[in-house]
């Protein structure tokens, strides 16, 4: 199966065509690869690709494939495999001109081919002349079915010559290999005889196999166009995702601003929550830059990070928070968390300045959490009695959960609680 | 270093209103720092230290052409008495320790205060190491023993001691070193020596696990 179209141009046009073809698969040394002509071809543009490639006239590459295939069909099986693997080029490139001597010269030495591969092997006495006939007609319906499969060519052929839909393309392509697969058969059983029962299921297996080399390129084409298009419908969601997020959140937020000039504590509130927003889609464990898999969530760097921007949004004050470690949240540190909280709140109203501190930190044993702040301080002897804060909400839920809690503060000296809980046995 | 010298810093960021922002803040709230030069890509920022040579540079991790990283590639060979102060709104783990590991003195966010920015650039400038909290939270996890972890192979450049270890604690709780200095019973002069030196063994420590954990995990 070689195919000749035209004498080529200068070898040149041919190298520069190569080169600009070259696609996003280009192979990391930068070589140009192998590509199937689109146009320009007789059969799949195998011959002429190779040509472009190696920068020979087509008329050579043919002429050779023709000659290998005298060899005990080596030609043709070159060529079946070099169709199989090499993809066609991309649909942008510039079609080579063809005239109508090439094209029958092309045609011609495809029947050569064929007919110097089964002449070759009835002369060898490796075939015999049954089978030699059956082998033609095989490859004829197999051609047919393959050229009907090459993504290019179907569309012209249907356009052209049926008209039909997808659907009638695929029974064609069935009924088709059902002749082949019985003509193979038939043909086996006339020259065997019925008698010989395990030669005819041989001949069908033999013919089941050739259906399935057949729409071998049908596969591999489909499952290379399903990806393409995947690729492309996620990189189209990709876009409207972040567009759509940019919206919600900066725009929204933008245009807030601008309303609340006026109130700069409103702005940086705004801005601060915007950020932190922003900054947990980016770089957050359940962001953008991670996919869903962290969705799930409820982890005690997050738990916390959640509390330090509810306190930063409500008391416009800046919470630095800093976790070392992570684990699941179970009872014992939602208490943790909800007590470091209201550290935070106590901070934020009374120590009278704009930013806090909070360090967590994830050991095998034990959880720790720091909340500090550089404040007024305070004499923990001198707190009235009716002030709960810090005696129900942090020590006491810290002591009915098994932890402790150590406080260090003086008047004017900053105070910083120390939240320590004992993790559960079962640990990650 | 005399006490006199005027520290002389080179920006490098590709926001041109943040650059603006800086050099009006260093500018109006301190003598000691003069804003020398400026530059927006990574080829200007080459070029400009070059022919500059500042004492530090404020550099921005991420813009295009490679970002901050690249800037030291290229920059810190050729000119290894100048300092890199890295200065980011990302917070992101892999971000913050690539640039330490690719030479930089100090990792801030942009949205420190500017005395803080201030305190950070003359510290620097005197050889010593800026870790900010979220920094010394990185750097203690990426030093955490969990399972799984690489093995050690150089327990000198591998292992933090565990001095070092409290000190980064208190760093990542917010203390200032003066108040790490009289928490831990120890000289400021030593709490600068521990953060330089753990500054050293994250820039050099092969273990697999502290580029694996920069990857791995993205914290807020």
């Amino acid at each position: 199966m070689t195919a000749v179209l035209r004498e080529h141009g200068p070898v040149e046009a041919d190298i520069e065509r190569s080169v600009t073809s070259v696609d996003r698969q280009v192979a990391v040394s930068g070589e140009p690869r192998v590509t199937r002509r689109r146009s320009g071809r007789a059969v799949a543009g195998v011959a002429g690709g190779l040509a472009d490639h190696l920068g020979i006239p087509v008329l050579w590459a043919r002429v050779a494939f023709t000659l290998l295939a005298a060899l005990g069909g080596a030609g043709v099986v070159a060529y079946g495999l070099l169709w199989i693997f090499v993809p066609q080029v991309s649909a942008e490139e510039p079609a080579p001109e063809i005239t109508g001597r090439e094209r029958q010269q092309a045609f011609g030495l495809v029947a050569l081919g064929i007919g110097l591969a089964i002449g070759a092997g009835t002369l060898a006495g490796t075939v015999n002349g049954w089978v030699a006939g059956a082998t033609s007609v095989a490859l004829v319906g197999a051609a047919l079915i393959w050229r009907e499969a090459d993504q290019g060519q179907r569309r012209k052929v249907r356009g052209a010559v049926f008209g039909g839909g997808g659907r009638s393309a695929v029974i064609r392509v069935l009924s088709g290999a059902a002749l082949v697969a019985s003509g193979i058969v038939i043909f086996l059983i006339s020259s065997i005889g019925l008698d010989q029962v395990q030669f005819a299921l041989l001949a069908v297996v033999a013919a089941l196999v050739g259906v399935a080399v057949i729409t071998v390129p049908w596969w591999l084409r489909l499952v290379r166009d399903l990806g393409e298009e995947r690729r492309a419908r996620i990189r189209t969601e990709e876009r409207a995702e972040i567009a759509a997020h940019l919206h919600d959140s900066v725009l929204q937020t933008l245009a807030l601003i601008q309303k609340q000039a006026e109130a700069p504590r409103e702005v940086l509130r705004l801005a601060r929550g915007q950020e932190r927003q922003l900054r947990s889609w980016l770089y957050g464990p359940s962001g953008y830059g991670r996919g869903a898999e962290g969705l799930a969530g409820g982890s005690l760097a997050e738990a916390l990070a959640r509390a330090a921007g509810e306190v930063e949004d409500t008391f416009a004050i800046k919470v630095q928070h800093v976790a070392v470690g992570d684990c699941e949240l179970d009872d014992k540190l939602v208490a943790v968390v909800m007590a470091a909280r209201e550290s935070m709140v106590n901070a934020a109203k009374h120590a009278g300045v704009a930013e806090v501190s909070v360090y967590a930190e994830v050991e095998p044993e034990k959880v720790t959490v720091f909340v500090r702040d550089r404040g007024k301080g305070f004499d923990p002897e001198a707190v009235p009695d009716d002030r709960h804060g810090l005696a129900d909400s942090i020590r006491g839920r810290m002591e009915r959960n098994g932890g402790e809690i150590t406080l260090r503060t003086a008047p004017g000296d900053g105070t910083e609680v120390q939240l320590h809980m004992p993790r559960a046995k079962v640990t990650t | 270093m005399s006490e006199k010298r005027l520290v002389r810093v080179f920006l490098v960021d590709d926001h041109s209103m943040f650059r603006a922002g800086v050099r009006a803040e260093l500018d109006t709230l301190t003598d000691d720092i003069e804003v020398v030069g400026e530059a927006g890509t990574v080829g200007e920022a080459v070029a400009g230290i070059g022919h500059l040579r500042p004492d530090v540079v404020l550099l921005d991790v991420h813009m295009p052409d490679g970002g901050g990283a690249e800037v030291l590639r290229q920059a810190r060979k050729a000119f290894p008495e100048v300092v890199f102060l890295a200065l980011s709104v990302s917070d992101a783990a892999e971000d913050v320790i690539a640039v330490i590991r690719a030479g930089a003195r100090g990792y801030v966010t942009k949205t420190i205060s500017s005395q803080e920015l201030v305190t950070a650039v003359l510290r620097v400038s005197d050889g010593d190491a800026v870790f900010s909290p979220r920094l010394a939270g990185f750097v203690l996890d990426a030093f955490a023993d969990r399972p799984g972890a690489a093995p050690i192979s150089d327990p000198e450049l591998d292992l933090l001691t565990p001095r070092e270890r409290d000190v980064l604690r208190l760093l990542a709780r917010g203390y200032a070193y003066k108040e790490i200095a009289s928490e831990l019973f120890i000289s400021v002069k030593t709490v600068e020596t521990h953060v330089s030196s753990v500054l050293r063994k994250t820039q050099l420590s092969n273990r697999y696990e502290l580029s694996r954990w920069a990857s791995d995990r993205r914290l807020v």
